[in-house]
């Protein structure tokens, strides 16, 4: 599956641990939550970058105290249809304030995302092969926004305060 | 709307156009047609079988969306639908739509 | 009425633009249809029984004369020369072609209208009173929070993919018209005891397979934390409700299953993290939406004029008239008048294109440029002198849209159902006809008085059925078409849901059946008692009794 990270294809650097299976003895892995929740410490002083993964009905408040220690956090959307990534991507980057990588795998189509863009995403397993241009042309297909995220864009109410001399 | 899994009797497959969302029924040589009385029946699972091919390959070239099959009788040159929804969709809303009439008003 | 500024119009344009594109890969097979099928949804476009229906919102009820002068050439241009009003108070288009869709959405584009979110899993055209801005009992018109909420709701890159859709609803009125408690979630503007205005939130109201009356969980909101707390409830649902089962997957289930209390404080505990962030709303912000809702200037009107006072003294017609379709309004001299969609023998809340025109230069002429719709499937002109009623009338009943029922037995409401749409189970609209065409004696049905009959095809009850009067369900039995009806249904403040009262009766014995409850309550009432405060006062007992007697 490709990476789309910054607006083109990269190679990913990271091994996918599905379950139990034993850890490489150097590199950088994602481990699933429960993985996390069990071996955490052994995690952690294993010196080797370290991502977690959560299924969309994890509890993204459980990661707060050691977001800090991750630099991929990797989200699911079992289906493009349930939406429940989407808040728990907004849930790490503003309310526990995560800096490091936020990634979308599982369903994720070219229609979802500026959505998952503007809720903190800022790497996708894509679905399907399509031209990157495709992708890029996807983010861009807005320039006016209404609701405040952690994404940087100004909102229309913004504008129209800074146009009004407000504030 | 009743779906039995066990469909004995006739069957015809409808779809809609995806271009203009018409409502067709699959005719015989694998065309489509707006008349219900035009459609291909099928009298046996293998038949239907066969039908529901030539569709999904329709809709997976992008001429129709949503084929199904649906329960039909059979009497001389017209195919009738068994159920009230499906001959409405064959003959249209059993409502008359009005006419605009001319409004002569400022 | 709110009007775009340069920010609302190009996102528009560039929505339009998004989903010209997709339209273009669909038909190219570059997306299949289940990919396609929550993008055309999304815009408010379905694949009906016939054909495609674009279902069109209308925020908050409220269009210009230009805006139902260009919904008149939707429906000439790319439809079969009319439009149907739903119980939403947006209009639906039952014959568009997907490939000319994109055009039509860029010409609705050109007077700030489209099909955003009027479908899917999304928040919904957030509707409000009929009569916001103008009747005497409002506190303050619900629709500039509206507007705000419409705006804070479109495309939520958050909110785009709930378990199922939202929808929300506001009254500025002790007197509710819009049917808040029967909602996602509901708001009811009061004041608390130091006289500010804010939201009463009742959250997991709704009607289909799981009639719930909402759940208030918060007495009273401040304006200014309106959105966060929306923000919030959302996200709590967004989590929380259900993904396995779609008759499982409205927030009135959430609510149901957590209880009013664990969903109070799941809401009430997340909305403190979020409640002095961006979504705060500031007092300027308020005071610029407040702007394009102010009333217009009025010039004096007479309350009454000598060619008034004769025809109303003079013609029973128009007494009728004044009686059913015309309001009180806040301002001396005016009145709200109710156009009826809903004339002997038609098709409830259809209006043809020459009729929009025409309403739209009425508009013009006697409504400031107004026009209104309601969930009843009506149409209104909010700002009318009264000087002007006896010439308006007499242009309205050329139009066919002056019967005088308004809330009668004969201003039914009634969902497409079977003639239309692909979920039902039953025809609507034959029922609601032959229902008028049995009820045409206009003055038995002032006799009767206020008596709201609701229809819908199926369960998922588009037509309101659980909070008419007298409700009418569609059935599938056997194959055959079926009606079951209950009784006693109210959307107002005062809501319940209607009760059935036997098994379902088959098509031809509908009409009879609806006389029967008719005569029963005429046979029981009290002087001046409406239909709904007999049956509270006598229950079921004698309806069922009348209608299964044994012959």
């Amino acid at each position: 599956m490709p990476l789309l990270k910054n607006g083109a294809v990269v190679s990913d650097p990271w091994q996918r641990i599905v379950k139990d299976e034993a850890l490489p003895a150097a590199g950088p892995v994602i481990v699933p939550f429960a993985r996390w929740q069990a071996e955490r410490d052994a995690l952690i002083g294993r010196n080797a970058p370290l991502g977690v993964r959560l299924t969309n009905s994890d509890a993204v408040g459980a990661l707060a105290p050691d977001l800090d220690r991750l630099e991929v956090v990797v989200l699911e959307f079992p289906k493009f249809s349930d939406g429940r990534a989407y808040s728990q991507a907004r849930l790490l980057r503003e309310r526990y304030g995560y800096r490091g990588e936020l990634r979308a795998t599982g369903h994720v189509l070219r229609d979802q995302l500026l959505f998952m863009q503007r809720c903190g995403f800022d790497s996708f397993e894509l679905m399907n092969d399509q031209p990157t241009q495709a992708w890029v042309a996807a983010i861009n297909e807005f320039t006016v926004f209404y609701q405040p995220t952690a994404d940087g864009r100004a909102t229309a109410l913004q504008h129209r305060r800074a146009t009004a001399g407000a504030i | 709307m009743i779906k039995s899994k066990n469909l004995i009797g006739a069957q015809a497959v409808t779809a809609n156009r995806l271009g203009d969302g018409a409502v067709v029924f699959l005719a015989e040589n694998g065309r489509w047609s707006p008349d219900v009385n035009a459609s291909a029946v099928a009298q046996d699972a293998a038949t239907a079988a066969a039908l529901m091919a030539i569709a999904n390959k329709a809709a997976a070239d992008q001429f129709v969306v949503g084929p199904y099959l649906f329960e039909v009788s059979v009497e001389g040159d017209a195919v009738r639908p068994l159920s009230v929804r499906e001959a409405i969709r064959a003959a249209g809303p059993s409502v008359e739509e009005r006419e605009p009439v001319s409004a002569s008003l400022g | 009425m709110y009007v775009y500024d340069n920010y609302d119009q190009a996102f528009l344009e560039q929505r339009v633009a998004q989903f010209r594109d997709q339209v273009r890969r669909r038909l190219a097979g570059e997306i299949s249809e289940d990919e396609f099928k929550p993008l055309r949804l999304t815009n408010g476009l379905y694949l009906q029984l016939h054909a495609y229906m674009l279902r069109v919102a209308i925020p908050y009820g409220t269009l210009s004369s230009a805006q139902v002068r260009q919904l008149g050439h939707i429906a000439r241009r790319y439809d079969k020369g009319f439009g149907h009003f739903t119980t939403r108070q947006n209009i639906q288009y039952h014959w568009m072609k997907l490939e000319e869709v994109p055009d039509a959405l860029a010409d609705l584009a050109k007077v700030q209208m489209h099909g955003l979110q009027t479908s899917g899993n999304c928040i919904r055209n957030v509707t409000a009173d009929h009569w916001a801005g103008v009747a005497a009992d409002e506190i303050e018109d619900p629709r500039v929070y509206c507007e705000i909420v419409r705006q804070w709701s479109t495309l939520h890159p958050e909110f785009s993919f709930l378990p199922r859709k939202f929808k929300i609803a506001i009254t500025g009125s002790p007197n509710d018209r819009a049917a808040v408690r029967v909602h996602d979630i509901g708001l009811r503007m009061h004041r608390n005891a130091a006289g500010e205005v804010g939201f009463e939130v009742m959250v997991g109201g709704g009607l289909g397979r799981t009639p719930i009356i909402a759940k208030t969980i918060r007495e009273f909101l401040p304006k200014q934390h309106l959105l966060s707390y929306l923000e919030a409830v959302l996200r709590i649902y967004n989590q929380l409700g259900r993904r396995d089962n779609i008759y499982k997957a409205r927030v009135k289930i959430l609510v149901h299953e957590l209880g009013a209390a664990k969903m109070t404080e799941l809401v009430e505990a997340e909305w403190q993290s979020i409640k002095d962030g961006p979504l705060a709303l500031p007092a300027d912000e308020i005071a610029r939406i407040e702007a394009h809702f102010k009333p217009p200037a009025y010039p004096d009107s007479p309350v009454f004029t000598p060619e008034f006072d004769a025809l109303r003294l003079g013609d029973k017609e128009f007494g009728r008239w004044l009686k059913a379709n015309v309001a009180p309004h806040k301002q001396p001299g005016y009145a709200i008048v109710t156009l009826s969609l809903k004339p002997e023998g038609g098709v409830p809340g259809d209006m043809t294109a020459d009729q929009m025109d025409a309403v739209a230069a009425l508009a013009d002429r006697y409504s400031f440029g107004e026009v209104r719709v309601t969930h009843t499937q009506n149409l209104v002109l909010p700002h009318v002198r009264r000087a002007d009623l006896p010439t308006l009338w007499r242009k309205l009943t050329e139009l066919g849209v002056a019967t005088p029922n308004i809330n009668q037995v004969t201003d039914i409401i009634a969902c497409p159902g079977l003639d239309y749409c692909a979920l039902a189970n039953a025809r609507s609209i034959p029922v609601a006809q032959r229902i008028t065409q049995r009820f045409n004696d206009l003055v038995r049905v002032h006799e009767i008085g206020e008596l709201k009959i609701k229809i819908s095809g199926c369960i998922n009850a588009c037509g309101h059925h659980h909070v008419g009067h007298i409700g009418i369900l569609g059935v599938d039995k056997g194959g055959e078409e079926f009606y079951q009806i209950t009784l006693g249904g109210s959307e107002d403040q005062n809501a319940s849901l209607g009760a059935i009262v036997g098994p379902a009766v088959p098509s031809e014995a509908i009409v009879d059946a609806v006389q029967t409850v008719v005569e029963t309550y005429l046979s029981l009432r009290r002087p001046e008692e409406r239909f709904l405060d007999t049956y509270r006062r006598v229950g079921m007992a004698p309806f069922k009794e009348r209608l299964y007697a044994p012959a």
